[in-house]
């Protein structure tokens, strides 16, 4: 009788440990470049685990029966299931088994907030640490392409459906991707020369190489999905000249990018940008490594940050890369309160950025030659909560001080661009400039025309946007094989 | 990759360049701009549009070597690719019918007005032209104008050519004779910009000019482009290229137009020593304003 009790408790999948075993296993740290060292380069900062750390990591997975890691997914990624495949050692097949429901996997390894979805529900991280999703996550994508072992997937015989896609960044990207291999001719247009939306303008070299986006679009075009770049839609033609075009359906995945300034005195000094232009400068142009490229960008000795997000955590560290003696962060709230993935604030302090929480600039100060010198600040308190649910910051009267600084970079958020909604009668948006859809389809308030990711939910996240593609690649299908007739 | 057609000197360090583009041509109307990027290192520039051929599909634009990219520019030979010409882009210039329209173009200026100036006249208006450079060799465009104004006034700020003087010279005139401009468009160097704005305001006349900050996308992403206009701060590759001249803040234009001066100067010091920059000898020539007056 205890020999049949033992046996049923025995697991039946690759990993062959019991659960208390698996409990004692520790987290497997990832191994990164040392902080004095990387604040010299460009160079992403963690290496990524080798095989050994990932099999051993994988070996933590408690193969729960609820699956709370998959809920904590915003679009559901088999989990154990990739996992079990990485103890099998058919790492492809763990990619295969993600790509089922994220194309980009190789991306949210990196930059999706795990720590507040798939490892915050983790049932072993209520106990110690969570099994390393997100590591295992960039392991499993890694490997695939390392190795040269991305397979095309089927490509379904041609619908005679013809899509538009305006933008290229995650939701972009994902319709394109899921509706090429549906059998529709997808032509992707983007405003900028290089494709992956904030991917490659925004997010820097040392948390997402480049050429790892690259990939993703190599991988697209070899698909078959065509792309039109420097393509500015609302100036080049409209979404009603698509239509004109023979294009049947359309998707509008042009991200949150107009950037929000604080409105304050002093603010167009030279000196203060945008952190779409000083991260755009040093991303999209690469104007790090100025031998050879041609776009200059500013190298401020005293550098000031505004802001909490992880937009403002990527400016303070480029302007540490470029050569700042002195990094603030200057935020209005508390650390609490700071949206960047804890991950990033964590990496900024190892750095050595300085941290001014609960204060809010009020002025900027210039030269003769209107140059930013010095921002003049106020401190702040807690008061009630807001609208956010977030402690309101009061200023305190007469704590005003002065921080010198020769480059500002304000990163409070954007909003979203309006060329489209301008020239896209019967497009409705909501009073911040979103363009309101149907949750289920995407659908806009114009029938064939679908959006999603930024432009929808405002400044959001990658894996936030990568799945309002699927989901909008999903009713975009239907509608093109039940409504338009060929 | 877009296929320059032509390039080719017509004056001191003025080229004109045809860049075949039919689908943007389409689009294009006057007072718009496009951004090129000449190679893959290159930096992303912004430059109006100074002629549309809509049956062949080319792109007129008429630059100055100013700097390390126009320099680049002028390497480029007829039949070969640029990365990119992305475009049209900005608000075209506002057309309606006033009666009597006046556009001003000044040195390079001049180019991008021609089509403003062809845009008011295919509206009905009366125009008058008024043109000036520096020298006369540093004339573009005269035959064009002639041939779309009502009236033409020439101006040089040396005498070498038409009227001895300023553009404001005869705008001045025409306003204080009360012929009834209904709208002044100004296209040119930001100092001429802001002295005739500044002239025509107790005239009381609109006054309009094309701003050219310094510009990243052109698309309202950066805001690196942000002028100062009345107390807004508007984005020029998206709420402009055109402001009302009365309300400009020309001097923080100016200087903002110069934030990255030495990086720039560096870059072309580098670039004219390069002897592999296949570039013509008189740009190898090439020196900046504050040298010359040094030279002298
Ligand atoms: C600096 C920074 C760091 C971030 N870090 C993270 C992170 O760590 N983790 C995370 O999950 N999220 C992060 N985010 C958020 C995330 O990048 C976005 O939520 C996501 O990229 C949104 O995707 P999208 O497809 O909606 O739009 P975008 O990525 O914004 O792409 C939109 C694309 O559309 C193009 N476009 C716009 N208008 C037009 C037009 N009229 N015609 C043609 N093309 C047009 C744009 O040029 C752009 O390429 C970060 C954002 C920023 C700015
Ligand atoms: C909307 C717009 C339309 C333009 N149209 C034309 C055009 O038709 N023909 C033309 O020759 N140029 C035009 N310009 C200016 C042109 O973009 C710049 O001359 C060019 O970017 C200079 O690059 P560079 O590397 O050669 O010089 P840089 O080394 O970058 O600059 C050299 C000097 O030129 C000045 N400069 C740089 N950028 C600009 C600028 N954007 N505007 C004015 N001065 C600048 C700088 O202050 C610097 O002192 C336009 C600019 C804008 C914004
Ligand atoms: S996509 Fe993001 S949330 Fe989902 S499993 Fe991967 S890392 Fe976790
Ligand atoms: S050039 Fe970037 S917003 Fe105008």
């Amino acid at each position: 009788m205890s020999d049949a009790k033992k046996k049923k408790k025995k697991p039946e999948g690759p990993n062959k440990l019991k659960i208390k075993e698996r409990m004692k296993l520790p987290r497997q740290d990832m191994p990164a470049q040392n902080p004095s060292d990387r604040v010299k380069n460009f160079n992403e900062v963690p290496y990524g685990l080798n095989d050994e750390q990932a099999f051993q990591e994988a070996l933590r997975c408690l193969e729960c029966p609820n699956q709370p890691c998959v809920d904590g997914c915003p679009v559901e990624v088999d989990i154990p299931g990739f996992i079990r495949l990485i103890l099998e050692k058919d790492v492809a097949g763990a990619a295969r088994k993600i790509k089922e429901t994220n194309s980009l996997p190789a991306i949210c390894g990196r930059v999706c907030p795990q720590e507040e979805q798939c490892e915050i529900v983790c049932v072993i991280g209520k106990k110690g640490k969570p099994v390393a999703i997100g590591y295992l996550e960039r392991y499993v994508a890694d490997y695939e392409r390392e190795h040269k072992l991305v397979q095309l997937p089927k490509i379904a015989p041609p619908t005679g459906r013809k899509v538009a896609i305006v933008g290229s960044g995650p939701a972009g990207l994902t319709v394109a991707g899921d509706l090429i291999k549906l059998g529709h001719a997808v032509t992707i247009f983007e405003a900028l020369h290089k494709p992956g939306g904030v991917l490659v303008y925004g997010i820097p070299e040392f948390r997402l190489p480049k050429s790892i986006v690259q990939a993703e679009c190599d991988f697209m075009a070899d698909m078959g999905v065509e792309f039109q770049n420097s393509t500015v839609i609302g100036k080049m033609d409209t979404i009603d000249e698509l239509f004109e075009m023979g294009y049947d359906a359309i998707f509008i995945g042009t991200g949150a990018g107009l950037p929000r300034f604080m409105g304050i005195e002093g603010e167009n000094l030279i000196g203060i940008y945008s952190a779409n232009e000083y991260l755009t400068r040093s991303n999209l142009m690469r104007a790090f490594d100025p031998d050879e490229y041609d776009t200059p960008i500013i190298r401020g000795k005293n550098v000031a940050v505004l802001g909490g997000g992880n937009t403002a955590m990527d400016s303070v560290r480029t302007g540490l890369r470029l050569g700042a003696e002195n990094a603030h962060i200057v935020y209005r709230r508390s650390e609490i309160e700071m949206p960047a993935r804890i991950e990033e604030v964590h990496h900024a302090k190892e750095e050595g950025v300085q941290f001014h929480l609960l204060t809010n600039p009020i002025k900027f100060i210039g030269d003769d030659q209107n140059r930013v010198k010095a921002m003049e600040c106020l401190k702040m308190e807690l008061g009630e909560p807001d609208d956010s649910g977030r402690r309101r910051p009061v200023p305190i009267k007469g704590s005003n001080y002065i921080i010198k600084t020769d480059l500002v970079v304000v990163a409070i958020g954007n909003a979203s661009n309006p060329l489209i909604p301008q020239t896209t009668p019967g497009l409705d948006c909501n009073k911040w400039g979103n363009i309101i859809v149907n949750d289920e389809t995407m659908q806009t308030s114009r029938k064939g025309v679908y959006a999603g990711g930024d432009i929808v939910t405002g400044g959001a996240t990658v894996i936030l946007a990568a799945g309002a593609g699927k989901k909008a690649a999903r009713a975009m299908h239907k509608y093109l094989m039940e409504e338009v007739k060929r | 990759m877009p296929k320059v057609v032509d390039n080719k000197q017509i004056g001191p360090m003025v080229w004109k360049m045809l860049v075949n583009v039919p689908r943007l041509v389409s689009k294009a109307k006057a007072g718009q701009f496009v951004i090129l990027r000449i190679n893959e290192h290159g930096e992303r520039v912004p430059m109006s549009i100074a002629g549309l051929d809509k049956e062949k599909g080319l792109l007129t634009i008429i630059y100055q070597v100013v700097g390390k990219t126009s320099a680049l520019m002028t390497t480029v030979q007829a039949g070969e690719n640029i990365s990119d010409c992305v475009g049209p882009l900005g608000i075209p210039s506002h057309v309606e019918k006033w009666g009597t329209a006046c556009v001003v173009g000044g040195g390079i200026g001049i180019a991008p007005i021609y089509p403003i100036a062809q845009a008011y006249k295919d509206a009905g208006n009366k125009v008058i032209t008024i043109i000036g450079a520096r020298s006369k060799d540093l004339l573009l465009y005269e035959e064009e104008h002639k041939a779309v104004a009502d009236e033409l006034f020439i101006c040089t700020d040396d005498g070498s050519y038409g009227h001895h003087g300023f553009v404001t010279d005869p705008l001045k005139k025409l306003l204080d004779d009360g012929v009834p401009i209904g709208m002044i468009m100004t296209v040119g160097p930001v100092p001429m910009m802001k002295f005739l704005s500044s002239m025509t305001r107790k005239y009381n006349v609109p006054t309009w000019v094309s701003l050219n900050p310094l510009m990243i996308d052109g698309t309202g992403m950066c805001g690196g482009c942000r002028v100062q206009v009345g107390d807004e701060t508007k984005f020029a590759c998206v709420d402009g290229p055109d402001f009302d001249g009365h309300l400009v803040d020309f001097d923080l234009l100016t200087s903002r137009l110069g934030a990255y001066r030495e990086q720039e100067h560096k870059a072309m010091k580098h670039f004219l020593g390069d002897p592999g920059c296949r570039l013509a000898e008189s740009v190898k020539k090439f020196k900046y304003p504050e040298e010359q007056a040094g030279t002298k």
